[in-house]
């Protein structure tokens, strides 16, 4: 479990220069990703902000080998890279030891690519898959996702006279990853960088498919500071919004429990995404939020693999 | 030594992949594509290819995987028809685009709706602007031999260009006939090893594949694609040259196979198995003396316009068979191609009289007699319109 | 600007990590200002940049890259409050 010296002396895979927006959670997501790595990478990425801005032609800010294909086949297109890998070090034609990562944004992975992704961890493939949560489809414009939250204003499903944003609850793309019975599954936060790393050290030291879903601030998108990035993501770890936790071969483990759980309208207030449920008429999305936040929370705490009961 | 086994054309196309053995295939099962997958599947679990074989969730996951695989250096293959063609659609553009040399047996079959598992050419049609060079097959026996091909011709450096052999559905790929089988190292001499300018897996040499062009570059990039489509005549020829010698065929194939066309005096222009039935139709007439002729397109894409318009030049009527639609309120396809390659290379004086025939949708059926049909009409200049529905139920 | 046939097929860019080349420093309107006295070189700054702009060598911080640094403000908000190595001031 390598010390934020030790990550910084390793070689910085994702250059400067690349156009995401000041203050981006998917770059900082990225670069925490690619210092944990000690293996070489061969990294793909779904259509979505992370891949058009650092890959506008003829500038690329990846200092590995990265591949984009489409918007839908993060997954499916790095399980055919890593296929490749397998026959041709079979036939010695390759000798370097070399990881997989495929990433994927929000759309291109609860939504649009879920289906790719599905079908890659159910084969087995020796992979990681990361999504970076931004909870919407960002680089085209903000419009709504699976990921989305309830009563959050996107472009298509904004906060109108009548309807108060999106109505639908998150989709549990964790849990449904957990599902699948790959060998590992996590949520992490770039404002965690320790869960973080350790998290994807162990991901990328297993045998087969591994998930790791993390929560990607977006400043435009959310309406807040650029520089609250890194707090935004910590206050939806200590409000619970997003547990930190890992599925480990089936066994549930919350790997960071908040001292003093923060109050979800503390998380709200800070993004302008919510502005509109400050209303009197709109207030009870607030309570309904902050209820399905306490239910989660305890499904989770629930869930964790309990200690073995003392002997008598 | 010949190898001839009683093959259907899938199996028939399972086992030049069996011998090319490609280090990946990414698959998904569809009829009538599925007797060729499972075939393969079978040499698979024998240990008798060293191929990876992926099975895909979909066919747009196939078309994602080989993209990925043969991006990262590896001889790639899959297969399919119909709507799995369809779906991976978006895919076949990206594996053309980013001069991937993939090859692609489709086993044709008509794209719903209605849905129907029966040979038509709509779904390789489908994909015509696709970048994709295309082999129609009449038999069995071309389907093996144009699979073998297809992989020099793909990985050619002057076409780098993903290559989609087909197949009649049904006609040919479950129907069963005598296939002579060439021998595995010479085959595997004949293709060569296949070396990647650009590997993912090259960590001395780390790229970056599938950018995003903005209006400053996506232009420059198609053009040069264009220009690779453009080298590719001239490699199916010195392929099929080549191929000629080292198996010892009479013939070289080429774009185009003309079939006793040289004094006909009438010709019927077609794709893929109904080639086949259009020969025998040929030799019965020309027994009764009538100087009838085929023109078989082996090369649809890229287009042999040079080859048509010289083989066509002079003939008192042509009948242009289509077996897909092309909805446009005019003809199909093939009519369409070999129309405006005759506007534009023969001159004004000497128009060619054509006839377009759409037949055989779905799999409907055509038969000897319709096609001697179609050739006595030519002859007699008995053809009342220009686009005509041949076997359909007016 | 290159012609289609000055620039390599099937798009692929070989120049890995080439936009280093291409100076977002000129997007800021504020920059951070590193004081190398109060830095206790926890690193904090360094693993929250978007932009890899926080120079670190054997293990600590030697300034900022201003060529791609757009002023987003992370570094100087997560550097400890009790240390406040950052400020961020005005173009």
């Amino acid at each position: 479990m390598p010390n934020l010296k030790e990550l910084a002396a390793r070689p910085e895979l994702l250059s400067g220069g690349h156009r995401l927006c000041a203050g981006c959670g998917a770059s900082i997501i990225v670069r925490q990703i690619l210092h944990t790595a000690t293996t070489p990478v061969v990294v793909s990425c779904a259509t979505g902000c992370l891949e058009v801005a650092t890959t506008i032609y003829p500038y690329t800010a990846w200092r590995c080998s990265f591949i984009h294909n489409a918007f839908e086949n993060s997954a499916a297109t790095i399980s055919g890279v890593e296929t490749a890998y397998r026959a041709l070090k079979k036939k010695g034609k390759i000798k370097d030891d070399i990881k997989f990562i495929g990433f994927g944004g929000d759309g291109g992975t609860y939504d649009i690519g879920l289906q790719s992704l599905s079908g890659a961890m159910e084969r087995g493939h020796n992979m990681l898959f990361v999504c970076y949560d931004n909870e919407a489809y960002m680089n085209t414009g903000i419009q709504r996702s699976s990921a989305t939250p309830k009563g959050a204003s996107t472009t298509t499903a904004p906060a109108g006279k009548v309807i108060p944003g999106k109505k639908e609850f998150r989709k549990d793309l964790t849990a449904i990853m957990a599902a699948h019975k790959i060998p590992y599954v996590a949520q992490a936060s770039p404002s965690h960088w320790k869960d973080l790393t350790n998290k994807v050290e162990k991901a990328l030291n297993v045998e087969g498919p591994a998930f790791m879903n993390i929560l990607s601030p977006c400043p435009r998108g959310w309406r807040h500071e650029p520089n609250e990035t890194i707090e935004i993501a910590r206050l939806a770890v200590e409000t619970c919004f997003w547990p930190l936790y890992e599925v480990e071969n089936d066994k549930w483990k919350i790997t960071y429990k908040p001292k003093e759980i923060k109050p979800l309208s503390g998380w709200l207030e800070k993004q302008g995404r919510f502005r509109h449920l400050k209303k009197e008429e709109n207030k009870h999305i607030i309570e309904e939020l902050q209820e399905n936040v306490n239910q989660d929370w305890q499904a989770l705490l629930d869930r964790e693999e309990k200690p073995a009961p003392a002997q008598p | 030594m010949k190898n001839t086994l009683a093959l259907t054309g899938n199996e028939a196309v399972a086992y030049a992949m069996k011998q090319i053995n490609p280090d990946v295939v990414a698959a998904y099962p569809i009829t009538p594509q599925t007797s060729l997958v499972q075939k393969f599947a079978d040499f698979v679990a024998d240990g008798e290819v060293d191929a990876e074989m992926i099975l895909v969730e979909s066919e747009h996951s196939a078309m994602s995987a080989c993209v990925g695989s043969a991006a990262a250096g590896a001889r790639t293959m899959t297969a399919t028809s119909a709507n799995g063609l369809a779906l991976m659609w978006e895919i076949v553009y990206i594996a053309a685009s980013s001069r991937l040399p993939i090859v692609m047996p489709v086993v044709n079959r008509a794209l719903s709706g209605p849905i129907n598992i029966h040979c038509d050419h709509s779904d390789t049609m489908g994909a015509r602007d696709s970048g994709w060079l295309q082999l129609f097959s009449e038999d069995a026996q071309e389907a093996y031999e144009n699979t073998i091909q297809a992989v020099r011709i793909a990985e050619h450096p002057d076409v780098l260009l993903p290559v989609m052999v087909t197949l009649d559905g049904f006609i040919i790929s479950h129907g069963m006939e005598n296939v002579e089988l060439f021998g595995t190292e010479k085959i595997k001499e004949f293709i060569g090893e296949y070396k990647a300018e650009h590997s993912l897996l090259d960590l001395k040499n780390p790229y970056t594949f599938g950018p995003l062009d903005l209006y400053d570059y996506y232009f420059e990039h198609k053009r040069q694609q264009a220009e690779a489509m453009r080298n590719a005549p001239e490699v199916v020829k010195k392929v099929g040259e080549e191929f000629a010698r080292t198996f010892g065929r009479d013939y070289a194939p080429g774009l185009v196979e003309p079939y006793k066309l040289d004094d006909a005096e009438v010709a019927i222009v077609a794709l893929g198995s109904t080639c086949g039935t259009t020969k025998a139709v040929v030799d019965e007439m020309r027994q009764e003396g009538k100087k009838v002729g085929l023109l078989k397109i082996r090369a649809f894409r890229p287009f042999p316009r040079a080859e048509i318009v010289q083989n066509l030049k002079g003939k008192k009527a042509v009948a242009v068979f289509d077996r897909s639609d092309s909805f446009n309120a005019v003809s199909g396809p093939l009519y369409s191609e070999v129309t405006a390659a005759l506007y534009q290379m023969i001159d004004s004086g000497s128009k060619v009289p054509i006839f377009n025939y759409i037949y055989g949708l779905g799999g409907r059926n055509i038969s000897l007699d319709e096609i001697k049909g179609v050739f006595n009409n030519l002859l007699s200049g008995e053809v009342k319109n220009e686009i005509n529905y041949l076997g359909v139920r007016e | 600007m290159k012609t289609w046939k000055e620039i390599p097929p099937g798009g692929l860019i070989l120049e890995a990590g080439n936009a280093s080349t291409y100076k977002t420093g000129g997007w800021r309107t504020y920059r951070p200002v590193w004081d190398e006295k109060k830095c206790i070189n926890c690193l904090i700054c360094w693993v929250n940049c978007p932009d890899s702009a926080i120079l670190v060598k054997d293990g600590k911080v030697t300034g900022i890259d201003y060529d791609h640094c757009k002023g987003c403000g992370i570094c100087a908000k997560e550097c400890p409050s009790k240390i406040q190595a950052i400020k961020m001031v005005k173009e």
